[in-house]
């Protein structure tokens, strides 16, 4: 019964209506700006409600460091710096792993046993909740961490920008490592064996002909893993020591503009508190679209016309 | 056509409505998280012995609020009484009930575990980062025979908006002048110093990891996780230990007749000063919306209840019991609850 169609050849070969064509190219259409109506009623309803706040503080809010909910004064300059500090910091930590696995599994073990477990633990890595790395994080990696800071001499909090920026790190691996994998696996073989023709080594193969060629694609995968990064929340704000103060050293506790929001938008009594919430979620927004926006500036300077 | 049967059957799954509860009736709740554990005890023990389901959401007192202002809820709950400019903007008179006493206690992580005692003075200069060391001749003097060690005090509180820090910070407001202009009482402060951790959970963690802290958070949550309480000076000089009999104790008071008062550093010999009611709020007439006549009485009922004999369940779980005066004033708030206009418990 299931079989019906193959077995019938008209039906197979029936040309579609015009009807149904038409009908298809509707549905397509219709659910791709269904997407993009999504994003920008997200933005605008962002907006909307952080104009209390917006009409409040004005610009100053952006560079203003004391957010006192007893007094009813926002500002989220402490939240922009975490964020992004924590965020680059991750990525600069994430870099050689993720470019060493890329190389490992997409140029040098392409197949077998060792390449497809890794493959599958770098993946895994992207599956486990983040709630988990937070537990993680702060009951097996902070004292890690307080011990280095002891050693260190500076105040062994153990929470802080370090231990935050180092759980997000593990977090993006995997989105860094596949892209970068899969744009190192992509590379044409004809302009390798070229490299080996003119008597390269392995090695410089890959670092004067494979990363120049895939660096668009492993800068395409920085950009996605900088996106989550920038986004986390639950795992950052379990090890980042939550203080609203601008960090002075790696070491110290800061806070982001995540973690604020989903720390204080439940008990958040007051139109303008509710909206400077809201406003700090609105400049996340930005600051993510933003870092998009020039991320792909950068990789179309970059890319190699194939 | 089997397509068929299995798509229908998932449509029929989606549409259908669940089926109702084996009779009994069903009331809906939102709020506070600190009386959670308190509540949903309550609430099975009151389902297996009357058969009416009670669902509390512990979404934060805020949000409980905000749901009943909403008439999307039965009933809130919340750590903090509501102010008179917030009850005049709600839509129609809302009670408060006051169904436990919490206390919020500090914790500390010192080699030892010595029990400390602290004066108002000393916990407000704690954690407006005045006293930095353990070692601090002010902290010693008034734990002669302690040795403290010669570590920073890190202060731990908490990150997220909550009903104990709001009974924390209003304690700190009425010891300390300083406290009051510099920082102030909310739910959540611009706190001066320290590090700040999700939950009560996350406070206790962070202070069990970390030796030096010290921190606030409920009594319960201190004592599940075995850390040390401190002592605390009162009013009348004496230094109380938090427990659920010294909680109870700090609500012996004169009280309004709508409950609605703060019981931190309250006029009692015995009391413990860092107290506060935690309260059940429902709308005084009870006939809106659609709500059936029986709603309205089987909330009655479920509230005399757990103001009365589910009290037996606030001591094993760590909370302060009513004391004789808060149960009868909450008696004569739900004797008030009317539906259209006539009471509905007698």
């Amino acid at each position: 019964m299931a079989n019906a169609s193959f077995n019938n050849p008209k039906r197979l070969l029936r040309v579609p209506s015009p009807v149904a064509h038409a009908a298809f190219q509707k549905a397509l259409v219709i659910s791709a700006l269904l997407l993009v109506i999504v994003v920008l009623a997200i933005m605008l309803s962002l907006a909307i409600h952080s104009f209390p706040s917006l009409k409040a503080f004005g610009f100053t809010f952006f560079f203003s460091k004391t957010w006192d909910p007893v007094s009813g004064r926002f500002g989220a300059l402490v939240f922009l710096i975490g964020t992004l500090l924590t965020s680059f910091l991750a990525l600069l930590i994430c870099l050689p792993f993720s470019l060493a696995i890329g190389i490992f599994i997409g140029e040098y073990h392409r197949e077998g046993i060792v390449s497809s477990f890794l493959k599958q633990v770098t993946e895994l890595l992207a599956g486990i909740p983040s709630v988990i790395y937070g537990f993680w994080g702060l009951f097996v990696f902070v004292p890690v961490v307080r011990n280095l800071e002891m050693k260190l001499g500076v105040l062994p909090y153990g929470v802080g920008i370090f231990a935050a920026s180092v759980i997000l790190s593990v977090m993006v691996v995997p989105y860094a490592a596949s892209i970068g994998r899969e744009v190192i696996s992509m590379v044409p073989s004809d302009i390798k064996e070229a490299g080996y023709a003119l008597g390269a080594t392995r090695q410089e193969v890959v670092t004067k002909i494979i990363l120049p060629y895939a660096r668009s694609g492993i800068l395409a995968g920085i950009l996605l893993a900088l996106g989550r990064a920038l986004g986390e929340t639950m795992a950052v704000t379990m090890v980042i020591g939550n203080a609203n103060i601008i960090p002075r050293s790696i070491f110290s506790p800061g806070n982001t503009m995540a973690s604020v929001i989903a720390n204080e938008f439940t008990e958040a009594t007051g139109e303008l508190y509710l909206s400077s919430l809201i406003q700090v979620g609105l400049l996340l927004f930005l600051v993510a679209v933003g870092i998009n926006i020039l991320g792909r500036y950068i990789i179309k300077k970059v890319s190699i016309e194939a | 056509m089997r397509k068929l049967v299995l798509i229908s059957f998932v449509l029929a799954l989606l549409v259908l409505p669940a089926p109702p509860g084996a009779g009994g009736m069903e009331l809906l709740g939102a709020g506070a998280t600190f009386p959670y554990p308190l509540y949903s005890k309550m609430f099975y023990s009151y389902w297996k012995e009357t058969g009416t389901k009670v669902n509390y959401q512990p979404i934060g007192s805020g949000g409980g609020i905000r749901q009943l202002i909403n008439r999307t809820v039965d009933f809130g709950g919340s750590d903090a009484f509501m102010s008179d400019e917030a009850l005049s903007k709600s839509p129609a008179t809302i009670l408060h009930i006051p169904i436990c006493i919490g206390a919020v206690v500090l914790t500390y992580n010192l080699p030892g575990k010595p029990g400390l005692r602290f004066t108002p003075n000393l916990v407000a200069d704690i954690f407006l980062g005045k006293i930095k060391r353990w070692n601090d001749q002010s902290i010693e003097e008034i734990n002669p025979g302690i040795r403290l060690p010669e570590i920073d005090i890190m202060v731990i509180r908490r990150s997220d908006g909550s009903g104990t820090t709001f009974v924390f910070t209003d304690y700190l407001t009425r010891v300390s002048k300083e406290w009051d202009t510099k920082v102030g009482r909310g739910k959540a402060v611009n706190w001066p110093i320290g590090l700040g951790a999700k939950g009560n959970p996350g406070v206790t963690g962070l202070i069990r990891h970390l030796p030096g802290t010290v921190g606030y958070t409920e009594l319960g949550y201190a004592l599940l996780n075995g850390l040390p309480v401190a002592r605390l000076l009162n009013k009348y000089g004496e230094f109380i230990k938090p427990s659920t009999a010294s909680t109870s104790k700090a609500a012996a008071i004169p009280l309004p007749m709508d409950t609605r008062v703060s019981l931190t550093n309250s006029d009692t010999p015995e009391g413990y000063p860092i107290s506060s009611f935690t309260w059940i709020l429902v709308y005084r007439e009870q006939a809106y919306g659609k709500r059936p006549l029986q709603k309205a009485v089987e909330l009655a009922k479920l509230l005399w209840w757990m103001t009365h004999e589910a009290q037996r369940y606030t001591e094993p779980l760590h909370y302060g019991t009513l004391p004789q005066e808060a149960s009868e004033r909450a008696e004569k708030i739900i004797t008030s609850i009317t539906y259209d206009g006539e009471r509905v418990f007698q």
